[in-house]
């Protein structure tokens, strides 16, 4: 991946000023087509998975009691684990966005919703709401690329300790909920400052996130045990949630990875955004920068509806349950203005995003110019970059670009050869 | 200390444990489905229970006229009663929004505890048409507890003038089943002069008829289409010992000061009950927004109220500044503003909609006419 500005070829290149803000006007009337049209049904909707989620959770730690018997462990996490993704997915995350702030009901508003994560709502909201979604895959202020841990363009220089990468990606995919605590709290930065230069507002935030991973941590790990503990099922029930959590997580992550991270999506340069961006460019960037999954009903639900990335994108306030029938308008505008909507199966679009997460772990042209043949120099070279000084790694990096363009000049006269 | 074991506990001591082991089972069922509140979990299962968020559920549906129904709503376990004459606030889900009304409750204290109101459809009522065509037995409502002072004194006066029109009629009936189902009826001389459109407009026709046949009281009814609309100067021929009946009135704005004006005059005693009208100013192009730390400030119509807020010195939340992220949002208790991005209105009127404000996303808002914001 390369920040759009510095491609060969920008792929909005092809679009006038006039075109991208005909784009914005013909979304916003996509947009209020919904908001006209949304009423009893969609309400009835987010009551009923609410409602569905709240009986499932509840029913799955019903049978987490009787643990002890392996089948019902089974059925009892799988519950669970579906449970805590509904709620993270398509309610936690939806209603935390205001996409059903339109009912005026207290209950499901973002004002008041708190979710089934480490991270507390308020930092949440802040964190995803106002900055991933305002400053959406600009490098360097979207935390949401990488996680603020690791390498995710081309352009950020590659120093060994990328070499892990893949390995941080795995772990912050097992305990994510923990991941996007620490990076709603700022933790990197915040951390770096000495003790009594901490701003006010990180510590109190701290303590509040603090607070909220205790209580989520002795409702699973602590009271569910406990109840279950008079019927043999304390070590099922506390095995059930760390596994409930841990699918939820890598779940999770992996929806999340597939929005933004995987091959093809566009990232931005923060200086090449305009101040005052307009809301067609705005849009347009938003089309750019996101994924989406295809698949069906399950699938939609299951991933909160971030299958319709790009149209969560476009428009992070409709309800979740209107994007389906979004999506078709939205392809059609992509190909009038010969845009790339972007869409693939899950598993396609995981492999994409790790293939990615660990291209750009190793130094730039690396992964591309080795071949089973050259695979031991390449190690040489590879342990060299590791090991040795920056001079040494800018050498070598200059050997790796030659390399590729060496490769790639072959590869297109045997192409020509063969025409 | 092992005398303890043996003796019983007094019965405030027994009483305090038991309170104490409820709330440990309480705090203990709390931790369980953080963060979720427990009365949230429990909603799905008894919406109506004690500790619940008040609200009822609609046990039957009865038309009154074309254009009216009662509904008969069995409220939560906390509704803690009402005195005939009373209102309720209804949250009424219309097309999924919740929108919130007040009405009289028609009836005294039933003995199956259910309460009712009746509402009349009024054109272009967005909530009262949807009460009374489109609710059905089953349908949740939020409810508040009953509120106002349009009541009867007790003891009951000798005499007693009662003046209703249209849908006013809907407090006074709560009055009158209240002391016609008593096993003794009070000795009371009553009047009832009610004002409806035409005959078959008369809510309640059969029922205050048949008190009047019973002679429970004497009923003038009268019909705009053929005898106009009621006159207060006709009331000493309708009436003629005005002068010794304090009245009790409930009717449209015009009808209530035309009589506060003649019994002041008079120096008679008036009680009203007013149904307070939608007055809204009308939208313009933009207004005033005052918060509840006193501020003022005007925003012309293409202005966000954020920005002219920060603009003048308001410390505002704030986020995306473009309608995504609901950082924004705070309640606005009173007025009207424009969505920026379609021109949607939306409106907060105070006894009508939620008492706790309409939230709004002041970076896309702009006041349409005087508003006020709750921060």
């Amino acid at each position: 991946m390369t920040t759009i500005t510095r491609k060969p070829v920008n792929p909005t290149a092809h679009l006038t000023e006039a075109d991208i803000e005909q784009i914005g006007i013909e979304l916003d009337a996509i947009r209020q087509d919904v908001i006209d049209s949304r009423g009893e049904k969609d309400a009835a909707y987010i009551r009923r998975i609410v409602d569905v989620q709240r009986r499932l959770e509840l029913g799955s730690r019903a049978v987490l009691l009787g643990s002890a018997l392996p089948p019902l462990w089974v059925l009892g996490t799988i519950g669970l684990s579906v449970a805590k993704i509904l709620e993270n997915m398509e309610i936690g995350h939806n209603v935390m966005h205001g996409q059903w702030d339109w009912m005026r009901d207290p209950k499901i508003h973002s004002t008041t919703w708190e979710w089934d994560n480490a991270s507390t709502a308020d930092g949440w909201k802040h964190s995803h709401n106002q900055v991933h979604h305002t400053y959406t895959n600009i490098v360097g202020k979207d935390n949401d690329l990488g996680y603020g841990i690791m390498r995710v363009d081309e352009d950020q220089r590659w120093v060994p300790f990328y070499l892990a990468q893949p390995m941080w990606n795995f772990i912050n995919a097992c305990f994510f909920e923990y991941g996007i605590a620490a990076y709603d709290l700022e933790l990197g930065k915040n951390l770096k400052v000495p003790k009594n230069k901490r701003s006010p507002e990180f510590k109190a935030n701290l303590s509040k996130t603090l607070k909220k991973i205790r209580k989520q941590a002795t409702k699973d790990y602590v009271v569910h045990p406990l109840v279950a503990l008079p019927f043999g099922g304390a070590v099922g029930a506390l095995a059930g949630n760390f596994v409930a959590n841990v699918v939820r997580n890598v779940w999770s992550h992996s929806v999340i990875m597939c929005g933004h991270f995987p091959e093809g999506v566009e990232t931005f340069e923060k200086k090449s955004i305009p101040d005052d961006e307009t809301r067609g460019q705005w849009y347009v960037r938003q089309m750019l920068g996101s994924a989406n999954i295809s698949g069906g009903k399950v699938t939609h639900l299951m991933t909160g509806n971030l299958s319709h990335q790009i149209e969560h994108h476009l428009f992070p306030d409709l309800p979740s349950n209107r994007y389906a029938e979004v999506a078709p308008k939205v392809q059609a505008l992509f190909e009038k203005y010969d845009l790339n909507y972007h869409q693939a199966p899950l598993p396609q679009q995981v492999y994409s995003a790790w293939h990615k997460v660990v291209r750009l772990s190793l130094p730039n042209d690396w992964l591309a110019t080795t071949t089973p043949k050259n695979l031991p120099g390449q190690l040489k070279t590879l342990w060299a970059m590791s090991t040795k000084g920056p001079k040494v790694r800018r050498a070598a990096q200059a050997r790796l670009t030659q390399l590729a363009r060496r490769q790639q000049a072959e590869r297109s006269e045997a192409a020509a050869a063969a025409a | 200390m092992e005398d303890m074991t043996t003796l019983p506990l007094p019965a405030s001591r027994q009483r305090g444990a038991g309170r104490l082991l409820r709330q440990r089972a309480r705090s203990l069922a709390q931790a369980a489905v953080t963060p979720l509140d427990l009365d949230d979990l429990l909603d799905h299962f008894h919406p109506l229970r004690r500790g619940a968020e008040l609200s009822g559920r609609v046990v039957e549906v009865r038309p009154e006229t074309a254009a009216s129904a009662t509904l008969v709503i069995k409220p939560g376990r906390d509704w803690t009663g009402h005195v005939p004459g009373q209102y309720v606030r209804v949250g009424v889900d219309v097309d999924g929004v919740r929108l919130w009304r007040t009405y009289s409750l028609t009836h005294g204290p039933r003995p199956d505890g259910c309460i009712s109101i009746t509402v009349k459809a009024i054109d272009g009522g967005v909530v009262s048409g949807h009460l009374v065509r489109r609710t059905r037995p089953g349908t949740m409502l939020r409810l508040a507890q009953a509120a106002g002072d349009f009541v009867l004194p007790d003891p009951l006066p000798g005499k007693l003038l009662l003046v209703t029109a249209g849908s006013g009629i809907t407090p006074v009936i709560g009055m009158l089943r209240n002391l016609f189902s008593r096993a003794e009826v009070p000795a009371s001389d009553i009047v009832l002069i009610h004002s409806a459109l035409s005959q078959a407009e008369v809510i309640f026709a059969d029922e205050i008829r048949s008190y009047a046949a019973r002679g429970l009281l004497r009923l003038v009814e009268l019909h705009t289409d053929t005898h106009g609309l009621l006159d207060v100067d006709s009331l000493d021929e309708l009436v003629p010992d005005l002068t010794d009946r304090p009245t009790y009135a409930c009717g449209p704005a015009g009808l209530l000061d035309a009589l506060e004006a003649h019994h002041e005059a008079r120096g008679l005693v008036l009680h009203t009950e007013r149904f307070r009208p939608v007055v809204l100013a009308a939208p313009g192009e933009g207004g005033t927004v005052t918060f509840a730390s006193g501020t003022t400030i005007r925003a012309d119509g293409a202005t966000p109220i954020l920005d002219a807020a920060e603009d003048a010195g308001v410390l505002m939340p704030s986020g995306c500044r473009m309608g995504i992220c609901m950082g924004c949002v705070l309640p606005m208790k009173e007025g009207a503003v424009r969505d920026l991005r379609n021109g949607a209105l939306t409106v907060a009127v105070p006894g009508e909609t939620d008492p706790a404000g309409v939230p709004i996303q002041t970076c896309v808002s702009a006041p349409a006419g005087a508003c006020s914001v709750d921060h």
